[in-house]
């Protein structure tokens, strides 16, 4: 199986379209794009143009929002089919999904839900894995989710979940540093303690983003991975623990609501990068 | 059993009167129904702010305070049924037309039959347009039975109100102003290039595109429009099915099997 572990290890943008024309207009200094799968699932038009044009000018990774990998039922055949068609056509560096089910029954619920870690859905994700693996035939990253309950009936941690589905299944993990950072706010555990058990030796990719912080009923912290925001000091000391550990990685700002202009975008990458290269030079 | 768990978790987060599904922690039970009313939101506002985008005429039309209020209803009562969000809100016209607390704006329904054949033809396949030298040379005769084959983003909205011009007022297209003149209009949506056209169609072109849409030959396409009005003017429709993109191929010489 072709192993996904090809984008650049450098820092990339989630693509919206109205930074379109800010990004052709010169080469950036980007290591790739990411866009969302189920956008460019039209037929054709302007989506598909953009995407041709990033494709051609930089390596891309195609990230699914709507697969429902989590879901107690069978996968969406006709769903894999169109992913599979998208990745045929622009040939991604990476397809990666989400640890979370977003469907049920023949509904689709548009959030990222999340799932009681047992063997039961351990045994329910890796076959899904595999389903999604063997009909694109490639590798896939799975990510980490941001989470705000948990289950009572969970009985292994996340991070050995995920370690069991990537050796299970031969995926590799998505590690969204924002995801690690809101959970254990959300669950008042360490996010380090966290990192030192995930299994970083499977890490394809990085996603830091934003997040909005409040309070729940009960006057604990209550983080929600809005995406809507520049990364928090925190966040960002985290995945410069992380490089530290695992030497450069490819590395995604994703800023999917109030999304600034493009320098400012462009910047909170350029950011990312430092830190990059700063690992580097001191590995050197 | 998770089957089970993710049947009441689904029904509880559609439904904000369901209780909680059973099993769910915090850090503090006080701070559950809280979370997750994350989740409840992250649904709602997700789905009412795809109906936003991809309606905004109508949002400006009954305000935001109204649309949020009338997508709520919908989006309970219409969930979407695939992950494709761009092809969401394809039966909100139709709701819309049976949403009472909006019957006065009898004109609404049909601007979001406009505004939804926009981004249906904004993600339609590319086509070229059809080169009508092609046709040059040809007999009158033959002329009267060659079939087109329309560009996948055509589309008409017919309706009964001045539904284009309304449209256009209201997405900076054209200044607002009065309309003194209320009459019908048929809008026609299409792409030639990348970027969706919204056009006011004259007297029988309507008629004439959707015979030729529904595959009929040129000839009786024609008729059909003088039939709906006698203004129809073919030289003007002519040119603008060849010079708008609105043609993308065509068959000659099948009518006899119709006939």
């Amino acid at each position: 199986m072709k192993r996904a572990y090809t984008l650049p290890a450098r820092a990339g943008v989630g693509f919206k379209p109205d930074h379109f024309e800010a990004i052709a207009a010169a080469q950036q200094p980007l290591g790739f794009f990411e866009v969302h799968a189920e956008n460019y699932m039209g037929a054709g038009g302007r989506p598909h143009r953009q995407l041709s044009f990033l494709r051609e000018n930089y390596a891309l990774s195609i990230h699914g929002v709507g697969l429902s990998i989590g879901g107690a039922g069978p996968l969406d055949r006709d769903h894999i089919a169109r992913l599979k068609q998208l990745c045929d056509l622009y040939q991604p560096e990476s397809f990666s999904e989400h640890l979370a089910w977003s469907s049920h029954g023949d509904v689709f619920l548009n959030d990222l839900l999340p799932l009681p870690y047992t063997q039961e859905t351990l045994a329910l994700v890796a076959e899904h894995v595999d389903e999604v693996q063997t009909v694109l035939r490639r590798q896939m990253l799975l990510e980490n989710p941001a989470t705000y309950l948990r289950f009572e009936s969970s009985t292994i941690p996340e991070t050995e979940y995920l370690t069991e589905i990537a050796e299970r299944t031969g995926c590799g993990l998505l590690l969204d540093v924002n995801n690690v950072f809101v959970s254990c706010r959300n669950h008042g555990s360490d996010p380090y303690a966290y990192l030192a058990d995930f299994p970083l030796q499977h890490v394809g990719e990085i996603h830091l983003a934003g997040h909005f912080e409040t309070e729940d009923g009960a006057g604990n912290p209550l983080l929600i991975d809005a995406h809507g925001s520049k990364v928090a000091d925190p966040v960002r000391a985290l995945f410069t623990h992380v490089i530290a550990r695992t030497g450069p990685l490819p590395v995604l700002i994703e800023w999917d609501n109030d999304v600034p202009d493009w320098p400012v975008l462009r910047a909170e990458a350029l950011a990312a990068q430092a830190i990059l290269e700063s690992a580097t030079s001191r590995a050197a | 059993m998770f089957k089970d768990l993710q049947c009441d978790f689904a029904e509880a987060l559609r439904d904000p009167s369901k209780p909680l599904p059973m099993g769910l922690v915090s850090q503090n039970s006080h701070g559950l129904e809280q979370r997750f009313a994350v989740y409840r939101n992250n649904v709602a506002i997700g789905l009412i702010e795809a109906l936003e985008a991809r309606f905004p005429v109508v949002r400006r039309l009954v305000g935001e305070e109204f649309f949020t209020a009338m997508a709520r209803v919908f989006v309970q009562a219409h969930p979407p049924r695939s992950p494709l969000l761009m092809i969401y809100g394809d039966s909100f016209p139709q709701f819309i037309a049976g949403f009472g607390p909006a019957a006065e704006l009898i004109y609404l329904a049909d601007i979001a039959r406009l505004e939804a054949a926009r981004t249906r033809a904004y993600h339609a396949a590319d086509a070229q347009a059809f080169d009508p030298s092609a046709l040059a040379g040809m007999s009158d005769e033959a002329l009267q039975t060659v079939r087109f084959m329309l560009h996948p983003a055509v589309e008409i909205i017919s309706s009964a109100h001045p539904i284009v011009t309304i449209w256009a007022m209201n997405s900076d297209e054209k200044a607002l102003g009065p309309i003194k003149d209320w009459r019908g209009e048929d809008a026609l949506i299409s792409r030639p290039g990348l970027d969706v056209e919204v056009h006011c169609l004259p007297e029988g072109a309507a008629v004439f595109l959707q015979s030729l849409a529904s595959g009929l030959p040129l000839g009786e396409a024609v008729q059909r429009a003088i039939a709906s009005s006698a203004d129809f003017d073919l030289a003007k429709n002519l040119a603008a099915l060849f010079g708008s993109g609105l043609a993308i191929n065509y068959l000659k010489d099948s009518s006899e099997e119709d006939a």
